[in-house]
């Protein structure tokens, strides 16, 4: 699935290659050492055996050198078998240890990459300066005029605005903000739109909240998700099941052994590898799931710092896996599932007036237009048969600008006409004052429009009503496929909107959403949530706004976007730096391949043991029982060749599984059940065979360079 | 050959479909029961428990059983019903004894014809077979009601008295009559004496007088049914279901078998009944059914349709070349000579220790479906059977939730399944989930803790067992075979199985036996421990589980949620136990059954 948002591609490109130098696989090999110290080590019971067991046959090695113990095979078995078992603890502190670096790298690039705009700071002299606005500190107070990007987080403390918020708050419709009252919170990356107001801004550079999220994942101050709690419980359970197999294997195989010593009638007692106790412990360390022991924290580190290269920044590993579990998303509608600027989409003549009265006038009106809609009534007005030259504004012509206050534009034209487009309660009100009544069916059109999502301006020329423009808000391309890919992944799709119920059900129904939310106030949301959580839901939501923040933290996952208020960010369990109201589907994602990874590693690590009890059942009894041979389907070349290719398998499987720990295994939205079928098919039964592949291959290289007796 | 089996399978499934309705009904307090006995059963609810309190009333009740059948057996010499003046049995067997039927296992250190008065039998073995029986079956109710998001999980003693009277009770009535009907006993009276048909068959006393034929007799009808029904196994005579009067036809061992295998296989179906999935405990059912059709298919191909290789002998010499630090150049060359066939007709099979009245494959169906359904009753000899056929039986009990003891089986399955769940579900993208419930750290622990028993307590007393004198001065033949004896002592024990392997010498008799076995006293205490263990540990941890589990929300099943009624979750149920299952026990099966088939004969015994 491509859950690759619109994000910046050659960005992502950069930093991989970044990830991967030498430099930090260097620094991970360093700390995979101080890894190995016991009471570090002891955090991960599975590896913890193995090292153990490193330990004990390293003492019996030395035992046998100084205190010339009998052994019944060559001392050098005992030594590869160490440095291999060595080696499968480095391995798996390795890939912890990248990940963590990977992790922290990540952070720092995040932090480095931090590029802020400009703004015009108000000096004591009532002068303004050009300043970064990453030199902006709290009490600063800046201009910021039409076109401009408010440049921090802050408040307006003179004028009144009509601002551009949809890149937050994805609502198309521009807000007023103004001094005093509670409209006065202004966020940065918003831009004016009209006016011109002074802010003062809260929040300094450093001490933002993404910054202290940088810290945290910088810090690498990671707690075990309760999954993976879970899992490391079971992991731990499975050594011990199986230190419960081997340990027992002792007495049997020594009274294999009294047993066969008594039928040849032996003099001296015979030995097999299967009361060795290095041997036993290579058996115990082939059948602990040290595979997805040693890449357990790798996963974890790893789903988050792909959520992070996707430009999201997890509070907790918590909330990443969350999200691979969320049934509802709650899509915002502007700018998730419609483009958010409206469009001119239809031109509706009135009262006598015919379609290129209407285009001409409307257009006229809006070539001063800079806004979004503006030039799409230009632009709409041309494509239906107006020349360019009719909408060439006379000279001496006078723009009226849209303002918060009149809530309509026009122009006006040296012969005197007055064109103005507008807002139909406004502009009703407008000719009403000018003596005029309204063309009849105006309402009607009016109700029309609006039942079809859009949003009508009506254009009056003079006191003369010519019609209305119909504006709207197009689908985003694709959105459908998204709706229909997120069905497939078995989630429920429900939009949010502040539109009434009609406009909401025809944009629900061309999107294809399973349901929508209409009229939606903040309590409205919260309300929502809360009905769905109570019936064992997971919800996801995106918000920025002040208001959302309950309803983001009621969310099992909240995404606020960056550029939202502080309210939302902290509300939130994840924070999307690009802001991007699509980021909600790549979230779930990357919460699902998160499971998944550790699912398939799991599945793959306990498959694994079949193979290895074939390679060494037999080898443990080749001198007492030598008919088992028969088991060893492998034919491998001799006992302790058999038991050292099972060990360096298992050893070797680990960081040839690194990639596929970081990078995760992919999620495709083919439904559940043939999602576990491949799994199975891939993880499961590939992870039956490919040790009897892998054990014969390295016995047979073994035998080649004569390595073994 | 085959039919036996096909009969039986199929019998017993059609059967289980209208019988999980019944149960269901029943245990969800469904059936008006008539005035008298309506009034006990209301005097008995004492209100809805918990699932501590549940647990305890269990745990009050088994402790109760213990007292009263110790009382019952240390009584025998007293008590009435004894003409044949039976004695005390050895303490350390009648600890073995109490607990083996306490649970549920029936593991038998002593025979019954031998041992016990009717006294015994009757209040000491049917009570035990009635009531033990009983508490896997309330235990799954009591798991059930917690999936349910029941917070109170039912009455215990009501429980007990509706599976005791309105399921036991009527159906023992019903197999009971058809075994009195094929020729059992059922009789106040303890032996028959009867004139031999050849004249001397019993030998002759001093007058040259032909000597009469002392039967011994009692109440059989009556314990048999439930020792089927109830996966008891614990048989009124020493050979069990191998003995003419506790299996008198090839028709009662046609009922004996089917009534063992009936309750489990509606059980499963009553879970999903219960449950409202019926769909998912098909699925269920099929695994089930696949194991248990591998497992018969196994031992009558290995047993019935080959001959036994102790017969049948080696052509050629055998040369293995092994190492040996002692011998010259490290490796030492072991020959194994060839042997000759004997001329044994072997065209119908391993006919060793079988019982031909009941039809060649009746043996083989038999020691397989016992062992699966932790029954335990056996009509042939297991000792005998090809060593590789064995490793049915061992597989069984290994697994020990191929249908299972009644309830118990269903449980044991439950542990492989939230494993397999929580281990592969992850692979569809979401947080384990079972029963639309997120899986988390506590109830797989208690889910593991629960699965960690059983091995335990096989593997580590057979280790200890075959390395020392307890196991082989106790085992009949030295080698894979008497480690096999060993194994399976344990296995039957920790599976709460009780069949025998046989050939394991554990029987000390009355306690003033001058002769006893030599290691029958560590054996008596080895294996009663492991069965007290292995009983409760792995009830009352799923219980809690399920109670933990089933507190949680439901969230609704959607295309992105795992199914549990398909037959991908049937391969994913299949692969988790097999692949478990043999994790945890090939080491053994290749140093017993393993090492015996491939070894050279005589080897082993």
């Amino acid at each position: 699935m491509d859950i690759a948002g619109p994000t910046t591609h050659d960005r992502k490109a950069e930093r991989w290659q970044r990830l991967f130098s030498g430099e930090l696989a260097l620094t991970a090999l360093k700390r995979s050492f101080i890894l190995l110290r016991p009471d570090i080590q002891w955090q991960n019971p599975v590896m913890f055996v193995v090292e153990v067991g490193a330990i004990l046959t390293l003492a019996f090695i030395l035992r046998i050198k100084f205190a010339a113990m009998a052994a019944p095979v060559s001392l050098s078995y005992f030594l590869a078998l160490d440095i291999w078992l060595w080696l499968t603890v480095l391995f798996a502190n390795f890939a912890t240890a990248f990940a963590e670096e990977r992790g922290r790298a990540q952070a720092a690039y995040l932090r480095h990459t931090r590029v802020g705009t400009t703004a015009k700071r108000l000096r004591a002299d009532g002068n303004t300066e050009e300043v970064a606005s990453i030199q902006l500190k709290p009490g600063d107070e800046v201009v910021v005029g039409p076109g401009d990007v408010i440049p921090g987080d802050g408040e307006v403390i003179d004028g009144v605005a009509s601002v551009d918020e949809s890149a937050i708050t994805g609502e198309s419709a521009p807000v007023i903000r103004e001094a005093g009252g509670d409209r006065s919170g202004v966020t940065g990356g918003t831009t004016i739109l009209s006016d011109r107001i002074i802010v003062r801004i809260v929040a300094g550079y450093g001490e933002s909240f993404l910054d202290r999220m940088i810290a945290l994942v910088e810090g690498a101050v990671r707690q075990r998700t309760p999954n993976e709690i879970a899992l490391t419980l079971v992991l731990t359970a499975f050594t011990l099941i199986f230190l419960i197999v081997v340990v027992p294997l002792w007495p049997m195989a020594y009274s294999a052994e009294q047993y066969m010593t008594s039928y040849l009638g032996l003099s001296t007692p015979l030995r097999s590898l299967g009361t060795d106790v290095p041997t036993l412990v290579a058996l115990v360390v082939c059948l602990i799931p040290t595979t997805i022991g040693a890449l357990l924290a790798a996963i974890g580190i790893a789903g988050m710092d792909r959520a992070l290269r996707a430009n999201i920044i997890a509070k907790s590993g918590n909330a990443v896996e969350t999200a691979g579990d969320v049934d509802i998303v709650l899509l915002d509608k502007t700018g998730t599932i419609t483009l958010g600027a409206r469009r001119a989409s239809k031109f509706l003549p009135l009262g006598g007036a015919t379609e290129r009265e209407l285009c001409t006038a409307a257009a006229l009106a809006s070539v001063a237009d800079r806004t979004p809609e503006g030039q799409s009534i230009v632009t709409a007005a041309l494509a239906g048969g107006v020349p360019q030259d009719a909408i060439i504004a006379p000279d001496k012509s006078k723009f009226i600008e849209f303002s918060a206050q009149t809530r309509m534009s026009g122009i006006d034209l040296p012969d005197g006409r007055q064109i103005r487009k507008g807002a139909p309660d406004a502009v009703m009100a407008l000719l009403r004052r000018l003596g005029a009544t309204p063309p009849p069916g105006l309402d009607l059109e009016i109700a029309n429009a609006a039942a079809e999502g859009a949003t009508p301006l009506l254009v009056v020329d003079g006191n003369r009503a010519l019609g209305a423009i119909v504006l709207q808000d197009t689908l985003k391309p694709k959105i459908a496929e998204r709706v229909a890919q997120l069905r497939q992944m078995g989630l429920r799709t429900i939009m949010v909107t502040g539109d009434n119920r009609l406009t909401a059900a025809t944009i629900a129904k061309r999107a294809g959403v399973d349901d929508f939310l209409a009229e939606a106030t903040p309590e409205r949301k919260l309300e929502f949530l809360r009905k769905e959580q109570a019936e064992g839901k997971l919800v996801a939501m995106m918000g920025d706004g002040t208001n959302d923040a309950p309803a983001l933290a009621q969310a099992d996952v909240g995404l606020a976007m960056n550029a939202g208020t502080q309210a939302a960010k902290e509300a939130g369990n994840m924070v999307d730096l690009d802001s991007d109201p699509t980021k909600l589907i790549e979230v779930v994602g990357i919460g699902k391949e998160l499971l998944m990874t550790r699912g398939a590693l799991t599945t793959f690590s306990i498959a694994n043991d079949v193979a290895k009890y074939f390679a060494i059942v037999p080898a443990l009894f080749a001198a007492t029982l030598p008919w088992l041979k028969v088991v060893d389907i492998m034919h491998l070349h001799s006992p302790t060749s058999a038991i050292l290719s099972a060990v360096i398998f298992n050893a070797l499987i680990i960081p040839l599984l690194i990639p596929v720990a970081l990078k995760g295994v992919r999620y495709r939205p083919i439904g559940a059940d043939a999602l576990l079928r491949r799994n199975l098919l891939v993880w499961g039964v590939g992870g039956m065979v490919a040790p009897f592949i892998g054990i014969k291959l390295i016995d047979m290289v073994m035998v080649a360079l004569n390595l073994v007796a | 050959m085959w039919t036996l089996p096909i009969l039986l399978l199929a019998l017993t499934i059609l059967l289980s479909i209208p019988l999980s309705r019944y149960f269901a009904w029943v245990m969800d307090g469904q059936l008006k029961s008539p005035g008298p006995i309506a009034w006990i059963e209301a005097r008995l609810n004492s209100g809805k428990q918990n699932w501590k309190q549940y647990v305890i009333a269990m745990l009050a009740f088994t402790a109760v059983l213990f007292v009263y059948g110790y009382a019952v057996l240390c009584l025998q010499p007293v008590a009435p019903l004894n003409p044949l003046g039976r004695g005390i049995l050895a303490p350390s067997t009648i600890f073995n004894t109490v607990i083996s039927f306490m649970t549920n296992t029936n593991l038998q250190h002593y025979a019954g014809d031998q041992h016990l008065s009717n006294f015994s039998q009757i209040f000491f073995i049917l009570p035990n077979m009635f009531l033990s029986a009983s508490i896997g079956f309330c235990a799954l109710t009591a798991i059930i009601r917690a999936f349910r998001g029941e917070a109170l999980v039912g009455n215990f003693f009501v429980d007990m008295w509706r599976v005791v009277f309105y399921i036991y009770l009527p159906a023992s009535l019903i197999i009971g009559c058809i075994f009195m009907h094929e020729g059992m006993p059922m009789t106040y009276a303890s032996e028959r004496t009867v004139t031999t048909l050849e004249p001397a068959a019993m030998g002759t006393d001093n007058q040259g007088q032909a000597k009469p034929q002392n039967i011994i007799v009692g109440p059989v009808a009556a314990t048999i049914p439930i020792k089927m029904l109830g996966t008891n196994g614990g048989g009124f005579y020493g050979m069990n279901s191998a003995h003419p009067l506790e299996n008198p036809t090839a028709l009662s061992n046609f009922v004996t078998t089917f009534a063992m295998m009936i309750f489990p296989f509606s059980l499963v179906l009553m879970y999903g009944r219960m449950l409202g999935r019926i769909r998912h405990s098909v699925v269920i059912y099929c695994v089930m059914l696949a194991m248990m059709i591998g497992l018969i298919w196994w031992t009558v191909d290995w047993d019935t349709l080959r001959p036994n290789p102790a017969f049948t002998g080696t052509a050629t010499a055998q040369n293995y070349e092994i190492a040996d630090a002692s011998a010259r150049r490290g490796r030492r060359t072991i020959t194994l000579p060839a042997v000759a066939s004997l001329p044994v007709e072997q065209h119908l099979g391993n006919l060793e220790g079988k019982e031909l009245r009941f039809g060649t494959s009746a043996g083989a169906v038999f020691a397989a479906v016992t062992t699966d359904v932790t029954c335990g009753a056996v009509n042939a000899e297991h000792d005998s059977l090809n060593p590789i056929a064995s490793l049915a039986p061992f597989i069984g009990m290994w697994l020990n939730c191929v249908f299972g003891g009644k309830g118990v089986g269903m449980i044991n399955l439950l542990l492989f399944l939230i494993v397999g769940v929580f281990l592969a579900g992850q692979m569809v993208g979401r947080s384990p989930e079972y029963l639309g419930r997120k899986v988390g750290a506590r109830e797989m622990k208690l889910a593991v803790i629960a699965l960690l028993v059983h091995p335990f307590l096989i593997l580590g007393p057979s280790g200890l067992f075959a390395a020392t004198d307890w196991g082989t001065k106790a085992e009949s033949n030295a080698g894979p075979h008497g480690f096999s004896q060993i194994v399976y002592q344990y296995s039957s024990s920790s599976a709460n199985n009780g069949s025998a392997f046989d050939g394991l010498g554990v029987t000390y008799g009355f306690n003033d036996n001058a002769n006893p076995a030599p290691e029958a006293v560590p054996l008596d205490i080895g294996t009663g421990l492991v069965m007290l263990f292995s009983r409760y540990l792995p009830i009352i941890a799923p219980i809690a589980m399920a109670f933990f589990l089933g507190r949680k929300k439901v969230a609704p099943a959607s295309l992105g949620t795992m199914r549990d009624d398909t037959a991908t979750f049937g391969f994913l149920l299949l692969g988790t136990i097999l692949i478990i299952g043999a994790l945890l026990f090939l080491p053994v099966a290749a140093l017993g059954p393993l090492a015996e088939q491939l070894g050279p004969i005589p080897f082993g015994g």
